[in-house]
């Protein structure tokens, strides 16, 4: 099956920690520090509460599925995906080292890095067999 | 009837094209503009508010915005909106040209939608949206290739597992739009198709067949909305706007749940404003991009309870004199078309018609007094916006 070129992200001043933190192949997200809420994708400005103290953390790479889907009308079919982190936050994703048919609502999943055009990893999810 | 009568739809034209090859967008949008016009008894002098969003052409031109379509047009305005909400926008513009004419802003107000993605051979749904590179989300999504098909399929995926609605459900949801637009020969698929065709039809983004699908047209479509003094000069049945609501929904920081559409505030805003219920509603056109589209939003409307979509939609009941609740007539975004990609101009479009009693005999609602017409605008598995509309007949 042919694999599917990622498009590198674009990082901005607001997001480079992120970036470069993929590139070690560690999951971060954002966590307020005035009303405790973790959030995603991740902001300067918590949406919760509006507060800028806003703190960098790393996710512990593990998730569920919460929602799927695969889109079939591609060179090579990939599953998009939201799943949700351990610490709370949903996010977007693709599912990757997987049988598209065998995904399931409610899978564990665990974080890997797969290169983007640029050399960028990006964040995907794969399923949790350990 | 004590309800609100600030303003009324008084021309609405869908243009016939579904493949736009020899004209170009400026000339769709006064092509439908002079159709609405002409619907209504009407000039173009007539016109003092111009209603328009993202589809109109020069939008993407740095410094022209709406003025390009203006100038082409000739129009000569003292009141101009461009709210833009992609495929709801034509339906949030009738709530605003209301309330512009409520006051004193205007009293003519033309509102026009066009587009021909077919004409340029755009793959729409299958292919990612072209990149923002200042949408906040977009290093955060792009790369994952979000398709609209996929991000529809992933709310159909969710509501299934989380309510056991069936594709069988949805399908029925298609066939409803096909019985209706074998009498429309506009319609781009006039076939009448069954739960098994559309279950038979190839996967596109898993639930999602080919035929939970909306076609991709050429075309557009325009309203013209105007003052009561001005509505009761012409010669028109009279239909006025008793109800409206807007809300955009997004992903809430992460907070995300796919189980429910911006409808579930938009809906009851617009019947606290018309002071009716669901069960009032004699005919509802509902933006169907794809079938879990409407199904949602039939529940989120209240039509139904959350989760009870699939069963409600089941066994015709959408279909025009056998089930309880006639929805897109036409044809819908299913059947007949989606101009520009942008569903919402035809729903209003399809609601005039029936409280006029203008529909096709065939699909025509019996004394139909009281309609409701509701757009959704971008991703329903991402962020959108979520406009209802109900409409009276006077």
């Amino acid at each position: 099956m042919a694999e599917r070129t990622i498009h590198a992200p674009h990082a901005n001043p607001e997001t480079t920690a992120y970036w470069a933190a993929a590139n070690e192949r560690k999951l971060l997200f954002k966590r307020c520090q005035a009303c405790g809420q973790a959030h995603f994708y991740p902001r300067a400005l918590c949406p919760f509460c509006f507060s800028e103290r806003t703190e960098w953390q790393e996710s512990s790479g593990q998730g569920t599925v919460y929602s799927f889907s695969v889109m079939r009308r591609a060179a090579a079919p990939y599953v998009l995906s939201y799943v949700t982190l351990a610490e709370g936050p949903t996010m977007m994703t693709n599912l990757v080292d997987c049988d598209p048919d065998a995904v399931r609502i409610g899978q564990r999943v665990r974080v890997v890095f797969k290169a983007s055009d640029s050399g960028q990893l990006v964040p995907m999810f794969t399923p949790d067999r350990t | 009837m004590t309800r609100s009568s600030k303003a009324y739809i008084v021309g609405a034209y869908e243009h016939p094209t579904r493949k736009a090859d020899d004209k170009s967008l400026a000339q769709l949008h006064a092509e439908v503009a002079k159709g609405a016009l002409e619907d209504a008894g009407l000039t173009k002098d007539d016109v003092d508010g111009y209603f328009c969003a993202g589809d109109v052409a020069g939008w993407d031109a740095r410094g022209a915005g709406p003025f390009s379509i203006i100038d082409y047009m000739g129009l000569s305005l003292r009141y101009l909106d461009t709210t833009e909400s992609w495929g709801s926008a034509y339906v949030v513009h009738v709530a605003h040209a209301m309330e512009a004419i409520a006051a004193g802003k205007c009293k003519v107000a033309l509102i026009t939608l066009a587009g021909r993605p077919r004409a340029e051979g755009m793959a729409t749904g299958t292919v990612a949206a072209a990149e923002s590179l200042t949408a906040a989300e977009t290093q955060f999504e792009h790369p994952y290739a979000p398709t609209v098909a996929l991000l529809y399929g992933m709310c159909a995926m969710r509501h299934m597992h989380q309510y056991g609605t069936t594709s069988a459900q949805l399908a029925w949801i298609k066939v409803a739009a096909s019985h209706h637009a074998q009498h429309n020969p506009h319609a781009m698929l006039r076939e009448v198709v069954t739960v098994e065709d559309v279950l038979a039809s190839p996967m596109i983004a898993d639930p999602l067949h080919r035929l939970d699908c909306c076609v991709i047209s050429d075309g557009g479509g325009a309203l013209v909305v105007a003052a009561p003094e001005v509505a009761k000069s012409l010669k028109r049945p009279l239909v006025r706007v008793v109800g409206t609501g807007y809300a955009p929904k997004h992903q809430r920081g992460g907070k995300i749940d796919l189980t429910y559409s911006g409808a579930v505030w938009s809906g009851p805003a617009a019947f606290a404003e018309a002071g009716v219920t669901p069960a009032d509603i004699k005919y509802a056109s509902i933006y169907d991009s794809f079938t879990i589209t409407v199904l949602m939003t039939l529940e989120d409307l209240g039509f139904c309870a959350k989760g009870d979509g699939g069963k409600f939609v089941a066994d015709g009941n959408l279909i025009s004199g056998v089930g309880k609740l006639p929805f897109n007539t036409d044809g819908g975004g299913l059947c007949n078309n989606h101009p520009s990609n942008r569903g919402g101009m035809t729903k209003v479009i399809e609601a005039v018609r029936q409280l006029r009693g203008e529909a096709h005999p065939k699909v025509q609602v019996p004394n139909c007094d009281l309609a409701l017409a509701h757009g959704t605008g971008g991703a329903l598995g991402s962020r959108h916006g979520s406009a209802t509309l109900i409409l009276e007949r006077e």
